[in-house]
């Protein structure tokens, strides 16, 4: 895809720890076309928002980009010098983040935080971005937004820091938003508005967006396509229909699975993916999913599958979708 | 879980007021975070409390294991008043999780003396050994495992470090535990292990919780009964399948109508209940009915009385002036 806006080419991240390398990032390629909303899900500690923050160069050491590439509008993300890219972040590229604690400076007002971040990157007067900031908190369903201009980050709910970040996010916009679990503190009617929110901004500026989130429910809802992540690796990735209703991964089947609602009665277990994550310091010679994988195969815990096409724009992860040698079929 | 099971916790008439600073930066004004809850919970069952981010639900989880000092109302635990009471015998007894995974880990300890700290302050074990048990015992419950104790939380993922403060809440078998947003931070595969193991706790242990959370369908399969709440005050409460199949005031027929189901072609087709305006300012709610200024079937006498629980049905109790004209909800 000659004019994606956004590339990425079997990046592979690690933290290199006292107690060793943490394979974080795998070998994850990508492409993302403007105003395209694109999913990410999977387990916790798939590396989703290590390969975002690298993607942003926010990533701090001990991790390090130890491979492969990150173009971004037809320029090399990481070959940019932190100066030339503090001009792309917050304004070609907007990221929410997972915790908007954290990313609130809590000894600044919400309105110091929204003004700066406005005048940054429009260098507009003073005045005109208080307006903007005001309007943009109004937007995302902030009551009062004058007032809450003057508090401070702990005088709001979370779901308010959450709504302020957005409210940030969007005050540049962006050419991609970047949204980091954004909506997880939020209650429902409020995430309905914010994910259409998104989608409106997307309409509107043609954006690209890449959402990370585990809530199953929201990727089928807003997003195009969508990419299921485990151990720092894509597993599968298809269309919203094709992870739905043809899902050809066994992880993508078992997260589908333990949905409550989809087991038969009200607090009878579900069916949860038994086992842990892998440990990434250790990562095993196979495939990442192997240990807890109920169709695994002898040459799953021997190699790591490459991704098999199973229609179109539609690939798994995943040995069974060749055949094999029967010798092969038990581990 | 009879229906006539003993009640462990019960308020009444809950208040929990903030003096916040006001329009006038120099005057200090009345924040209405809980605004006259009541409600009781069962022992062995789960209370599930939904509703709008900011209605005070966290704020409800905290004040009653008395974080915050109430205003007014009283809590009672297992038959005693405990508003005004030294907590010091109930703490141990009573326990939360908190909805923030980050801030809620000291950065410069193990994972396996965090998970320790309770044990070392109740001195909870009679050897250096048991505590170690303990501790592994509680991360395995949590789907972790004895290579974690020794490390920090900066090196875990979100979702590991929410497991981390569910395996220390564990820690000292509490009767009571206020779930905050426990799962939301984790990944589903590890939710539905998550949900599993706080429902087998709950039988094994005879465990109480509150659980708070904005996944409706979580809420649905681990709750007993579910309270909806909105800007500080009780809008609905009945028992979780009756809450959901029959949805009685328009705040939570909005809420389900909008819930994200996990099926492209359904969603499409959904039909929603976009609730337009926004949530009122709790410092300065709304007369009356405080849902009234987003209600489609707010009249009149909404904005002079304020209405009170009523049971519409069997164990089901809307507080909505309206109740008897609200249309039946229709589920997707
Ligand atoms: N500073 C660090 N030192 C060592 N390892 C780290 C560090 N930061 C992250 N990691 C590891 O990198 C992996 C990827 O982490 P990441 O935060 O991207 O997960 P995630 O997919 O976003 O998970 P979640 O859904 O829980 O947020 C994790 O296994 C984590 O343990
Ligand atoms: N310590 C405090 N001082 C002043 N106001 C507070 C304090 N804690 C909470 N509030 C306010 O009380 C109200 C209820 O907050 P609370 O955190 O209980 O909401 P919540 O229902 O848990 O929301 P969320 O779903 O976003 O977590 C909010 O308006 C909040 O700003
Ligand atoms: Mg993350
Ligand atoms: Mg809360």
């Amino acid at each position: 895809m000659a004019n994606s806006l956004l590339e990425m080419d079997d990046l592979r991240i690690s933290f290199f720890t006292p107690a060793g390398e943490v394979k974080a990032v795998n070998g994850m390629s990508c492409a993302l076309n403007q105003g395209e909303v694109l999913g990410i899900v999977g387990e916790s500690g798939s590396g989703k928002s290590v390969s975002v923050t690298a993607l942003m160069k926010l990533l701090v050491r001990p991790g390090k980009v130890v491979g492969g590439g990150i173009k971004f509008d037809g320029r090399d993300i990481l070959a940019m010098s932190s100066k030339e890219m503090r001009g792309v972040r917050g304004k070609d590229i907007s990221m929410i983040f997972q915790d908007p604690m954290t990313s609130l400076n809590p000894v600044f007002t919400i309105g110091n935080q929204l003004i700066e971040t406005i005048r940054t990157h429009t260098g507009m007067p003073k005045k005109e971005a208080a307006d903007r900031g005001v309007k943009m908190l109004a937007q995302v369903g902030i009551n009062n937004p004058e007032k809450r201009m003057k508090q401070f980050p702990h005088e709001l709910s979370g779901g308010m820091r959450q709504r302020v970040m957005i409210a940030m996010a969007l005050s540049c916009s962006p050419k991609l938003l970047i949204a980091d679990e954004p909506t997880t503190s939020l209650d429902v009617t409020i995430q309905a508005q914010i994910l259409d929110l998104i989608k409106k901004m997307r309409d509107e500026t043609g954006a690209a967006v890449i959402l990370i989130t585990h809530d199953l429910g929201i990727v089928s809802e807003i997003c195009d396509r969508i990419m299921i992540m485990y151990a720092g690796r894509i597993v599968e990735s298809g269309s919203v229909d094709d992870i739905y209703y043809s899902t050809a991964h066994p992880y993508t089947k078992g997260l589908l699975g333990c949905l409550p609602g989809s087991s038969k009665g009200v607090r009878a277990p579900l069916k949860a993916i038994e086992g842990n994550p892998v440990d990434l310091l250790d990562m095993p010679k196979g495939c990442g999913f192997a240990s807890r994988c109920g169709e695994c195969m002898k040459i799953c815990l021997r190699e790591n599958p490459p991704s098999f096409p199973i229609g179109e724009g539609h690939v798994s992860a995943c040995w069974k979708h060749v055949p094999v040698n029967a010798s092969e079929v038990r581990p | 879980m009879s229906e006539n099971g003993k009640v462990l916790l019960e308020t009444k008439d809950l208040k929990q007021h903030f003096k916040v600073i006001g329009e006038n930066a120099f005057k200090k004004v009345k924040l209405k975070a809980v605004d006259g809850v009541s409600f009781s919970i069962r022992k062995g069952e789960t209370f599930g409390l939904v509703g709008e981010s900011g209605c005070g639900k966290s704020t409800i989880g905290k004040t009653l294991l008395r974080l915050h000092e109430p205003t007014s109302g009283s809590i009672i635990f297992d038959g005693t008043d405990i508003t005004h009471a030294n907590m010091k015998p109930f703490r141990k007894r009573m326990q939360i999780v908190f909805q923030d995974p980050y801030s809620s880990l000291n950065p410069r300890m193990t994972v396996g003396d965090i998970v320790g700290e309770p044990l070392d302050i109740n001195r909870a074990y009679s050897s250096k050994n048991e505590r170690r048990e303990i501790i592994i015992d509680r991360l395995n419950l949590v789907g972790l495992n004895t290579e974690h104790m020794n490390r920090y939380p900066h090196e875990f993922s979100g979702g590991q470090r929410q497991r981390v403060s569910i395996a220390r809440a564990l820690a000292l078998n509490p009767e009571f535990i206020v779930c905050d947003e426990p799962i939301s931070a984790l990944d589903v595969s590890i939710q539905a292990q998550v949900i599993n193991k706080l429902i087998e706790l709950q039988h094994e242990l005879d465990l109480t919780y509150l659980f708070i959370a904005h996944d409706l369908a979580v809420v649905r399969h681990i709750s007993n009964r579910v309270g909806v709440m909105y800007l500080g005050r009780l809008v609905e409460l009945a028992d979780a399948e009756e809450l959901f199949k029959n949805p009685r005031h328009p705040y939570t027929q909005a809420l389900l109508s909008v819930a994200p189901i996990p099926d492209p072609k359904l969603n499409r087709e959904k039909g929603r209940i976009l609730l337009e305006g926004e949530v009122p300012s709790p410092v300065n709610p709304p007369s009356g009915c405080c849902f009234r200024t987003r209600c489609k079937h707010a009249t009149e006498e909404c904005a002079q009385t304020r209405p009170e629980m009523e049971e519409a049905a069997s164990r089901h109790f809307v507080s909505c002036l309206r109740e008897k004209s609200i249309p039946e909800y229709v589920s997707a």
